[in-house]
């Protein structure tokens, strides 16, 4: 026993190896994930009160996984904390970084009576994962439009699918799975639309084709998905996108066109169909709040920004290690060895463990895919013509395409943080998660300068930097002020 | 057609469903336990529940707890994300509106100070 104390956050694919591994290096563990059921997104499993007798069935690697979890759940200096979210990250100094102390809230999504704990680790593991990206374009915030991960969550996380005549659209492989998630579950799926170029996605994916062997988990999962759309008839299109939803307080019908390598439409090539569902993602957003709040530097990439990690996934921030999405986008393989190596080094394990070589392989196999993923679904550049003056860009505070142009393209009002208070674009309820990235890139395309200005000695106004990660009541906050515990010292339910 | 649950007896899973209803302004409406209440809206086919200071409806986006878009009032409880909160059997849901109040519309129930979220608006 290493006698340190690891707090995961996250109990997705990289979470739950890190929890693994951690443990294995001799730590107890404390693992935090805001769903009541360890999985992620990715292994995301039906509720217990459906009492499925074959739970299975809508998953990918479930014997693994439901091996790992029942292995890390159930060990003795491992605690489960579900229904447990990461409200804010403290530092310890701001001048001296270190492990920031976790304020915690437990209990029901947005219930009033949580409990508000405080954990004080060792070390951090941060495996947060990300949302679908989804570009804004006409009609995006009718009823019956749904980011991608949406239509998948309630298919494989509930049985209820989104509709029957279904269009995918958007951009990068996790189309298919989504599509696979919905047929799977009885839907009708009329067409998948990636929105890249056959020419593009042709060179990204042929192009090194060692990699994609080596990254063999991954490339079948995919064939296998390619397969099920080929027996359930469903069109694959590449180079073509929605670029409007129509419907009267609802969808109804979806405007489909042909793009050209840079997004932009082919004009005359635009085709109307009606749809009861429209699922949509052009990709990922990493969530970089915690990350940001523990004060990890960021690498930007031709993909978006994401957590900067060394050989042995540590933050540049002492203590604190990243795993999964948030260091860049590569699938579930590659999240469970980057989770696994940092949950080893976080639980204090030795650096000369044979057992790293491997993990080491396909963490860096995972980071090949993940740069080729990028080289073959990268965001066409002529999107914002697919705006018009009235498209909302913030959906919560219904900010329009025509005054976001007007705050940035205002030289006074340039900088990223008095655009916001102009149009209240990013001032929502979901504090920019959603349009922060496309603000973000209209700004930097409208003033010619990169996204974000940074002023000296001041914080980054970043879209990321949220120093209240999750809504807290103002009644839970009244609350004192509880003493750091650690819950995996004493017994412990479980 | 619209949102629908897969029906129990098809479902490859072998689903053993337990029924639950809550009311939503006061109307019931059946789902079975386990589902989030967002869920249950959506199977009972009510697309959308929210409405944004333009009028708009809204209802689930993300699904994920990321857009806060879908949030309805819990019993006494403000701003829950229908998508992360499982529906309780007897749930009191009251949908919500940003759309500045029309002398027509019922008067919404006064805000408590505990019921206020901090991280909105910032």
């Amino acid at each position: 026993m290493t006698g340190r104390h690891v707090a995961v956050v996250g109990a997705g694919p990289a979470g739950l190896a890190a929890a693994e591994t951690a443990l294995s290096a001799g730590a107890r563990v404390t693992l935090i994930d805001s769903a009541d059921q360890p999985g992620g997104q990715y292994h995301r499993m039906l509720p217990e009160a459906y009492r499925a007798v074959r739970p299975e069935r809508p998953q990918h690697g479930w014997r693994d996984f439901d091996r790992r979890r029942r292995r890390v759940l159930a060990h003795p200096r491992c605690a489960w904390w579900p229904e447990t979210s990461v409200w804010a990250l403290e530092r310890p100094d701001p001048e001296e970084p270190g492990v920031p102390r976790v304020h915690l809230l437990r209990g029901p999504a947005d219930g009033g009576g949580r409990r508000r704990l405080t954990l004080a680790p060792d070390a951090l593991v941060l495996a947060v994962g990300a949302h679908d990206r989804v570009l804004p374009f006409p009609g995006w915030e009718l009823p019956g439009v749904f980011a991608a991960g949406a239509a998948q969550a309630l298919a494989k996380g509930e049985r209820v699918v989104v509709g029957d005549r279904v269009v995918i659209a958007g951009s990068g492989p996790f189309l298919l799975p989504v599509a696979a998630s919905l047929l799977e579950a009885g839907s009708r799926v009329l067409e998948v639309l990636e929105a890249g170029t056959a020419a593009t996605v042709a060179r990204g994916w042929s192009r090194r084709p060692w990699q994609l062997a080596a990254h063999a988990a991954k490339s079948g999962e995919l064939a296998e998905y390619a397969a099920l759309l080929i027996r359930h008839r469903v069109p694959y299109r590449v180079g073509r996108t929605v670029v409007e939803a129509r419907g009267d307080g609802r969808i109804e019908e979806v405007v489909t066109a042909r793009l050209r390598p840079d997004w932009s439409v082919v004009p005359g090539s635009e085709r109307t169909s009606p749809v009861d569902a429209l699922c949509v993602a052009h990709g990922f957003s990493p969530r970089l709040e915690l990350p940001v709040a523990a004060g990890c530097a960021l690498r930007r990439t031709p993909g978006g920004e994401f957590v900067a990690v060394d050989y042995d996934q540590r933050t540049s921030c002492p203590g604190v290690y990243a795993a999964g999405e948030i260091t860049g986008i590569a699938g579930a393989p590659a999240a469970r060895a980057e989770g696994a190596l940092a949950g080893w080094f976080a639980g204090g394990g030795d650096s000369a463990a044979p057992a790293l070589r491997p993990l080491r392989r396909g963490r860096d196999r995972g980071r090949a895919f993940a740069e080729r993923l990028a080289e073959a679904h990268p965001m066409g550049e002529a999107w914002p013509q697919w705006l018009r003056p009235e498209t909302i860009i913030c959906r919560c505070e219904e900010a329009d395409y025509a005054s976001v142009c007007r705050a940035v393209g205002n030289e006074a009002s340039a900088g990223a943080r008095v655009a916001k208070l102009e149009t209240r674009a990013g001032l929502g309820p979901c504090q920019a998660r959603v349009c922060g990235p496309t603000v973000a890139e209209l700004g930097a395309r409208l003033t010619g300068r990169p996204a974000q200005r940074h002023a000296e000695g001041a914080p980054t106004a970043g879209p990321h930097r949220r120093p209240i990660a999750q809504p807290i009541r103002l009644g839970e906050l009244a609350e004192p002020e509880p003493s750091p515990e650690d819950p995996t010292a004493g017994p412990h339910p479980l | 057609m619209s949102p629908r649950r897969v029906h129990a007896e098809s479902d490859a899973v072998g689903r053993r469903d337990r029924p639950l209803r809550i009311t939503v302004d006061g109307e019931p409406v059946d789902g079975i336990a386990g589902q989030t209440i967002a869920g249950v809206l959506l199977a009972a086919d009510r697309l959308a529940w929210r409405r944004q200071r333009s009028g708009a409806p809204r209802g689930v986006f993300c699904g994920i707890g990321v857009c806060f878009e879908c949030l309805v009032t819990v019993g006494d409880e403000r701003d829950v994300r229908a998508c992360q909160r499982r529906a309780r059997d007897g749930d009191a849901v009251t949908t919500q509106t940003r759309e500045p109040r029309t002398g027509h519309a019922p008067k919404p129930s006064p805000r408590r100070n505990s019921d206020a979220s901090a991280g909105e608006g910032k």
